[in-house]
C-alpha cells in the first residue's frame, strides 16, 4: 500500500509544529505582516486621494483634455473625466423619430395648443449659443455650440395664461420628463434645440430635438423632447423624484460647486 | 493510518480550500462580478445604449457593493479561513525571494519559493481587499449625497472612477492568472489539489 516511508511530519501535524520541526523550511505564519501593511495602505492612499482630489482632478482633465484632441482611437473617452458626452437613458430602447414622424405639442394653460413637425422648428428664428455643458455626475464638455428655437418662442405662441407657473416636459422615450418654472423656462438661454456641436441632433445625443437649459446641471436638458405642458406648479421629474435637486443650478444645486455655465 | 493506505500518497489529492472558504470565494467573486458589469453599463457609452434602464442598474450595482464586504465577514467564523488570512498576511524571507524573481521576470521554479500562497497571491489578497473597502467608502459617498459636505463627492467620484479601471485591471490579471493554471482552479472549485502541483508551485506549503 505505501511501499515508501513517508517523510516524517509531510502530512500530519499542524504546520506550526511540523514547521518547528524543520528549520530549514521558512515558517509561513511568521514573519512581517506585510499583508495587514499593504491593506491599511492601500485604504490611507484612498482616502489621501479623496482630500487630494480637487488639484488631482484638475490636472487629470486639463492631460485627458488635451490627450483626447490628439486621440484617434478614441479610447481617452473611455477614461475618468477624458472629455466627451456619455450615454444616459432610463429605458430599454428610445424609438427613432425623424423628419417625417416627430411631433412636438404644446398644452396645458395655453389659448393655442400647437403641434410642431421638424420642418416647423426650423422655419422658426434659431439662436446659436456655445457654453459648457456640465454632467451634475462629474464630466464636463467646454464650448459645446447648441441651436434651436427659444423656448420663450413657443411659449408666446402658445399664449400662456396668466394662472400658469410652471412647464412641464415629456419625452417620446416614454418615461423621461422634466420641470421648470415659468420664469426659468422664458430665459434667453433656454432653447429647444435641434442642432448640437453644428451637426443635427444624432438619436444619441436626443435627436431630432431636445431641451437645452444652459444654466442648469445636464439632466435638465431632456432629450427626445415631445411634449410641452404649461402647469400651475412645478411638479418633480425623473431624476428629482430619485433625489436631483429640481432647481438645478450648475454650482448652486445638488451639493456640488462647478463654475456656473450661463 | 488507514486514510493512507485508501490513498497511496504519490497520487492523493491535498485539501486546500474547505467549503466555507468556496463559499466565501464563489459569492465574493458573484457580487464583484455583478459591480463590474453594472459599472461597465453605466461607464461604456456602447453597453449603456444596449442596455438602458440606468435606475436598474444603478440599484443593482449598489447593492452589489455593499453586499461585497459579507461573505468575507461571514467567512471569519470559519477557522481555515481565518488561517489562511493569518498565511496571507504574513511575509517570510521565500516571499521576499519569491518578488524578487517576479520583478526579474525569472520564471523558475527554483527562484519562486512558495507556502501556501506565494508572495503575489498576498499582495494581490491584501490590496484588493483594500481596495474594495475604498470603493466601498467612496461608493456610500456619492448615494447618500446629503449627509456629507459638499465636494466630497466630487472627490469620492474621482478617486472611485479612477480606482474601479485599477481594479478592473487587477481582477483581468487574477483571471487570467486562474485561467493559465487549470489545477488551481481545480483547487478552488473541489477543494482538493494534486500532490505534484502543490510540490511544484507551493513547495513551502506543509498542508
Amino acid at each position: 500500500m505505501n511501499p515508501e516511508p513517508p517523510e516524517p511530519a509531510e502530512a500530519a501535524g499542524p504546520p506550526e509544529r511540523s514547521e518547528a520541526a524543520r528549520p530549514a523550511g521558512p515558517p509561513a505564519e511568521r514573519g512581517a505582516p506585510v499583508g495587514r501593511r499593504v491593506f491599511l495602505g492601500t485604504l490611507a492612499l484612498g482616502a489621501l486621494g479623496v482630500v487630494a482630489a480637487p488639484p488631482l482632478q484638475r490636472g487629470m482633465e486639463a492631460f485627458l483634455g488635451s490627450a483626447a484632441d490628439k486621440d484617434p482611437t478614441g479610447l481617452t473617452g473611455l477614461l475618468p473625466n477624458g472629455g466627451g458626452f456619455r450615454y444616459y437613458s432610463v429605458t430599454s430602447s428610445v424609438p427613432h423619430r425623424n423628419a417625417t414622424n416627430y411631433r412636438l405639442t404644446v398644452d396645458g394653460l395655453v389659448d393655442r395648443p400647437a403641434g410642431y413637425t421638424l420642418a416647423d422648428l426650423r422655419a422658426l428664428p434659431q439662436t446659436r449659443m456655445v457654453r459648457d455643458v456640465q454632467c451634475v455626475t462629474g464630466w464636463r464638455v467646454p464650448g459645446t455650440p447648441f441651436e434651436g428655437v427659444r423656448l420663450s418662442t413657443l411659449l408666446d405662441a402658445a399664449g400662456v395664461r396668466a394662472e400658469a407657473g410652471a412647464v412641464r416636459f415629456t419625452c417620446f422615450d416614454g418615461a423621461y420628463s422634466e420641470s421648470l418654472t415659468l420664469a426659468q423656462a422664458r430665459r434667453a438661454d433656454v432653447l429647444v434645440a435641434l442642432r448640437m456641436q453644428d451637426k443635427d441632433l444624432g438619436h444619441d445625443h436626443g435627436g431630432p430635438v431636445r431641451l437645452y437649459v444652459a444654466p442648469m446641471y445636464f439632466y435638465k436638458s431632456a432629450k427626445w423632447l415631445s411634449g410641452i405642458t404649461v402647469t400651475e406648479k412645478v411638479k418633480p421629474g425623473y431624476w428629482e423624484e430619485r433625489g436631483y435637486d429640481v432647481d438645478a443650478w450648475v454650482g448652486r444645486s445638488n451639493g456640488r460647486d462647478d463654475e456656473p455655465t450661463s | 493510518m488507514s486514510l493512507r493506505a485508501e490513498a497511496p500518497p504519490a497520487t492523493a489529492r491535498i485539501p486546500r480550500f474547505t467549503p466555507a472558504e468556496r463559499w466565501v470565494h464563489r459569492t465574493t467573486a458573484l457580487l464583484m462580478g455583478l459591480c463590474v458589469v453594472t459599472a461597465a453599463v453605466l461607464y461604456i457609452p456602447e453597453f449603456a445604449q444596449l442596455v438602458g434602464r440606468r435606475e436598474l442598474v444603478v440599484r443593482v450595482h449598489e447593492w452589489a457593493g455593499l453586499a461585497l464586504p459579507v461573505p468575507v465577514l461571514a467567512g471569519l467564523a470559519s477557522r481555515a479561513f481565518r488561517a489562511d488570512l493569518r498565511h496571507l498576511n504574513r511575509f517570510g524571507p521565500h516571499d521576499r525571494r519569491w518578488l524578487g524573481a517576479a520583478l526579474r521576470r525569472d520564471r523558475s521554479r527554483r527562484s519562486r519559493p512558495a507556502a501556501k500562497f506565494n508572495a503575489g497571491q498576498k499582495i494581490y489578497a491584501a490590496w484588493i481587499a483594500g481596495a474594495t473597502l475604498v470603493m466601498l467608502g467612496t461608493g456610500l459617498l456619492m448615494w447618500f449625497t446629503h449627509l456629507t459636505p459638499i465636494m466630497w463627492r466630487t472627490s469620492a467620484t474621482f478617486v472611485h472612477d479612477w480606482l474601479a479601471l485599477t481594479v478592473g485591471v487587477v481582477l483581468a490579471g487574477h483571471i487570467g492568472m486562474a485561467l493559465g493554471d487549470p489545477e488551481a482552479r481545480r483547487g478552488m472549485r473541489t477543494g482538493s489539489v494534486s500532490r505534484e502541483w502543490a510540490e511544484r508551485e507551493h513547495r513551502l506549503w506543509r498542508p
